[in-house]
């Protein structure tokens, strides 16, 4: 289980983004948050992926009480969440080749003897040609850099995946690609997902349920 | 209708390439035609990287140093594509085009607040003067926008994408352009929002009858909301041009590209188009969508010519009498 109990986060603490927000993810579900734009949905998604910590409130992973965040947080918590940002270009690092930001989570967890295997089956799943992964993330567009991230998300093959407006900039035959992918992962795993987003007709199309930012919160 | 008064922008043979080191060539945009008429919202559609910014980035003469042009692009009497950097710094940017950017949070100076920059922009493309009318100008640029006065005094990493994006098409509408180019102008926004944005950019080409819209999107939804024609595009080249009315509704688009990005909509049958766009520095010489394409012949190795609305080898059938009519 994913467990987010009453959430409060934000940047200032007397003005917090997110105040009093519980959901909770049940493994092999798929839960889409759906909110407009600046409500703080970010930021939630932030904390769920053990990237922001929360002001208050608490969250539990797999039944384990998450009291550390970012770099601090353990480790097995920490490759148990994978995370796909809005915003590739912004969360691709400019230098690496795409076959290195796939593998790096391996890299950074001492699986450096899987990545050749990893990375090669990864790029098929996500659509990734051999020529694309020698590339650095300007010489590709937003949707195969998103592609990229997407499989770096899943090289740890995480128990929990939190997509924060995964396909926002991307078009609609990709949008429809990556989310077959997430899909199938989910499928063959039994994942749980968070896809945070403000597209009613796609988190539907794509969840089991659709929570309201507004019932989340109870604002 | 309008059909009689000249076009704002008309688009001719526009060709961008893109020198890369070791003599390689990048096709990035490839013979555009089109025109945009007084009153009327050009939508252009397609994938990320088949070009489309591309395209508006040679309209404001924005391209770097290594791409060369080709065709022309009439704005008025002037082409934008011949004209000097002088030209388009003191008459075209902001005066004769107004840009809505893609990334409004890269756009926005952010060492400055939004109302400093509204006010910057306002003295420098209108003729108020004095603080206090500047502080007035600004805070009406910020509501035709829709930006809320509160936020004015924030700097763009304190506002959340929709409110940057608002901002900058506040910034963009100061100038009067008869031309808005709204590059990608709904991206990361909510529904509403979208809706709101598109509306309010409609609203600004009715107002008045003499200016134009021409929105590069992917979404095509806010497309449909927005456009009386929808062009297109697949790897640098227009592939479809056509009624909006008729693209979205019946009888649909008539390129199997365009119809495959329809029909992966969430609320259609969300399926994929398989396979990935082609690279734009090695292009095949015949149709570039022919890989992806359950059409596609032998025929489709030589390059489909642009005949009605469409270049195609094997359209879906054009709209009958009864068609339109209905």
């Amino acid at each position: 289980m994913l467990e987010l109990r009453a959430i409060t986060a934000g940047y200032d603490r007397q003005a917090p983004a997110v105040r009093d927000a519980t959901l909770t993810v049940t493994p092999g579900e798929s839960v889409g948050l759906l909110g407009p734009s600046g409500c703080g949905k970010s930021t939630l998604a932030r904390v769920a992926a053990l990237l922001h910590r929360p002001d208050a409130g608490e969250v539990v992973l797999d039944g384990t009480p998450v009291h550390r965040w970012r770099h601090r947080a353990p480790r097995e918590l920490r490759t148990a969440v994978g995370v796909v940002f809005q915003q590739p270009r912004l969360s691709a690092d400019p230098r690496l080749r795409l076959a290195d930001l796939i593998a790096e989570p391996l890299r950074a967890t001492g699986r450096r003897s899987s990545v050749p295997d990893r990375v090669a089956e990864l790029a098929e799943t996500v659509g990734l040609t051999p020529d694309l992964l020698t590339r650095r993330p300007h010489e590709v567009s937003d949707g195969q850099l998103q592609r990229a991230c997407l499989a770096r998300a899943l090289v740890l093959r995480p128990r929990w995946l939190i997509c924060d407006e995964m396909t926002a900039m991307l078009d609609a035959s990709t949008t429809a690609a990556l989310v077959g992918v997430v899909e199938a992962y989910r499928t063959s795993t039994g994942a749980g997902l968070l896809a945070v987003g403000h597209d009613r007709a796609l988190l539907n199309r794509w969840c089991d349920r659709t929570a309201d930012w507004k019932t989340v919160t109870g604002w | 209708m309008t059909t009689e008064r000249p076009p704002v922008l008309s688009v001719r043979g526009l060709s961008v390439r893109f020198l890369l080191p070791g003599g390689r060539r990048v096709a990035a945009v490839t013979d555009a035609h089109f025109d945009v008429a007084p009153g009327e919202c050009l939508a252009l559609i397609g994938e990320s990287g088949c070009g489309k910014s591309v395209l508006a980035s040679a309209l404001l003469g924005l391209l770097p140093a290594n791409a060369q042009t080709a065709g022309s692009a009439l704005l008025g009497g002037l082409d934008l594509l011949t004209a000097d950097e002088r030209t388009l710094a003191r008459t075209v940017r902001g005066r004769r085009i107004g840009l809505i950017p893609q990334s409004p949070a890269a756009h926005l100076t952010p060492v400055r607040t939004i109302r400093s920059q509204l006010e910057e922009t306002v003295a420098q493309l209108t003729g108020v003067r004095g603080r206090t009318a500047l502080r007035t100008a600004a805070e009406q640029a910020a509501e035709r926008a829709g930006f809320p006065p509160g936020h004015l005094d924030r700097h763009p990493h304190e506002l959340s994408g929709g409110l940057a994006q608002r901002a900058a098409t506040a910034l963009a509408l100061v100038g009067e352009a008869p031309l808005l180019l709204a590059d990608e102008p709904t991206t990361g926004l909510d529904r509403d929002l979208v809706d709101r944005t598109v509306d309010e950019l409609r609203r600004h080409v009715d107002a008045d009858g003499d200016r134009a819209l021409l929105m590069i999107t992917h979404d095509l939804a806010a497309a449909e909301r927005v456009a009386d024609r929808v062009a297109v595009m697949y790897a640098g080249r227009i592939v479809e041009l056509t009624e909006a009315s008729a693209f979205f509704g019946t009888p649909g688009p008539r390129h199997p590209y365009s119809r495959g990005l329809l029909e992966a909509l969430p609320d259609r049958s969300f399926t994929p188009i398989p396979g990935l766009p082609p690279e734009l520095g090695a292009l095949p010489d015949g149709c570039a969508f022919a890989p992806r394409c359950d059409r596609a012949t032998d025929t489709c190795t030589t390059l489909p010519p642009f005949t009605g609305s469409v270049a195609c080898h094997h359209p879906a059938p054009a709209p009958t009498p009864e068609d339109i009519r209905a």
